[in-house]
């Protein structure tokens, strides 16, 4: 057998295996950058509003707000079957702005919300939270 | 047609900051889900929402199976004069809903 | 006797391992809303942000509507509303000569009055009408009706709420009388007074009535359903367990 297609083989299997939690983070960051478009959001410029403990994962309200005018605003996330939550594009508004929503949210991880400033520069805030379970949970 | 309810404040002041708040009635279906019998549920979520006020979008916003079902949005616009709000959601499944609202702005 | 053993650790488990020491039972029993999240009770109290208050929405139509056969519309006999009744339920019916939850009453007039078929049980129309109607009490004390053909109907409730049950042999008492307010797996124990059916419960992520709910409790004891009858005694019991706290229809839950 050709050395590529043993390489081929070996990667296809190890992509069936489950990811260590360095390969969900990288994940994100990877999301994250793509929707940059390469540029490495700085720490600030945008507050994600979140409860650290969360009781019951289903409906979890969450707000992102600015006091500078921004043009857009993004939320990511670390272990959902998806990193993106929303994406959204705003008119900036001085004074800043405020968008709240409910997410949910499979476990406990980090969540990171991104807004853009009219400058065009990124910016960005991490927050990590824990998810219990409810206790009764019958799925009726 | 979704049941929707949109939140305005009565009337605002020009420059203003008001907030805007609605839900609408949907299943927010994540595609990751199975029923009773094993089978997988196919995704229907609402993918976009848009508002525009005095003819121009002030925020379109993408949303991914990670909102919650029956979603609840709040959202900040700066009032400038008197007009309609429009509301527009679309997603899986050819799903469209329109809701018009009147923003009455004061000197 | 061999199912005790096996039996008796995990309810052990599950029952005397939660509690904390010194930790005293409740001295009345509280709605759940106390123990819920801050950013839950203000999703409950913000009708912008209740998720409920669509199938109330919905509701407030079907009120409004009258049936194609020319029969009137629930406003064309109730004009005034219904303030004031949900948290009566459930009442005796002199018609069906028994107690009869809102549900069910609903479902009564449908059919008596308005020759329409009844709605199913769990159905979008029947949860909207209740979710509409039980908020008009919204905020109003819990007063079941002093009749006294409900007695042997609610005693016959608090009977099945004291009676262990199910493979896990427990009774509702045990959890939410005697454990209100201790933790089980990381959640509250409620007092279970059912005070805002029917609810939006994050869980369903969507509405749901107060049946529902006991057959998810009877699942997580691992007991077979409470029959229609059975259930409507309880009922009857947890109104009078819950008399004096304010009707919080339509609330949330996790």
């Amino acid at each position: 057998m050709s050395t590529r297609r043993l390489v081929l083989q070996v990667l296809s299997v190890a992509a069936l295996l489950p990811r260590p939690a360095q390969a969900n983070r990288a994940q994100l960051e990877q999301a994250i950058l793509a929707f940059t478009q390469g540029e490495r959001p700085r720490s600030g410029g945008v507050r994600l509003d979140i409860a650290p403990l969360i009781e019951n994962g289903n409906a979890v309200p969450v707000t992102l707000s600015t006091t500078e005018p921004v043009q857009t605003l993004a939320l990511f996330n670390e272990l959902n079957p998806q990193r993106e939550v929303l994406q959204a594009r705003l008119v900036p508004t001085a004074g800043g702005t405020r968008l709240s929503t409910r997410i949910r949210l499979a476990t406990s991880q980090q969540l990171v919300a991104l807004a853009r400033g009219q400058d065009g520069s990124w910016w960005s805030h991490r927050v990590d939270v824990v998810v219990t379970l409810a206790a009764c949970i019958e799925g009726g | 047609m979704a049941i929707t309810r949109i939140t305005l404040p009565a009337s605002a002041r020009r420059g203003e900051t008001i907030e805007v708040q609605w839900l609408i009635a949907h299943p927010m279906e994540t595609g990751h889900r199975s029923d009773d019998q094993g089978r997988l549920l196919p995704r229907d979520i609402i993918t976009r929402f848009e508002c525009r006020y005095l003819e121009q979008i002030v925020l379109a916003m993408d949303l991914f199976p990670a909102i919650a079902a029956n979603p609840y949005c709040a959202f900040t616009l700066m009032a400038e004069r008197s007009g309609e709000l429009v509301f527009i959601w679309a997603g899986d499944h050819g799903f469209e809903q329109r809701e018009v609202r009147t923003l009455v702005v004061t000197e | 006797m061999k199912r005790l053993l096996v039996l008796a650790p995990l309810t052990a488990l599950l029952c005397g391992a939660a509690a904390r020491e010194g930790e005293q039972p409740l001295a009345s029993p509280r709605s759940g809303f106390e123990f819920m999240t801050p950013a839950l009770q203000a999703m409950q109290r913000s009708d912008a942000q209740n998720p409920a208050m669509l199938w109330v929405a919905s509701g407030a139509d079907l009120w409004k509507a009258a049936p194609a056969n020319g029969k009137p519309a629930c406003a064309g006999c109730h004009a005034s509303g219904l303030a004031g009744v949900a948290p009566r339920y459930p009442a005796f019916s002199a018609a069906l000569k028994r107690p009869v939850t809102l549900m069910q009453q609903i479902n009564h007039c449908r059919a008596t009055r308005q020759e329409q078929p009844a709605w199913r049980d769990e159905s979008e129309p029947l949860l909207s009408l209740a979710a509409y109607l039980g908020q008009q009490s919204r905020g109003l004390p819990i007063e079941p009706p002093q009749d006294d053909r409900l007695t042997p109907w609610r005693q016959a409730g608090e009977a099945l709420y004291r009676a262990r049950i199910g493979q896990l042999h427990l009774s509702c008492a045990q959890c939410h009388e005697a454990r209100a307010g201790q933790r089980l797996a990381g959640a509250v124990i409620p007092s279970g007074l059912a005070t805002g059916y029917p609810l939006y419960r994050l869980e369903w992520q969507g509405m749901g009535s107060l049946p529902r709910r006991l057959a998810n409790c009877t699942t997580g004891v691992r007991a077979e359903r409470l029959t229609q009858d059975e259930m409507t005694q309880v009922e009857l019991y947890l109104m009078q367990r819950a008399r004096g706290l304010p009707w919080e229809t339509p609330a949330v839950r996790p």
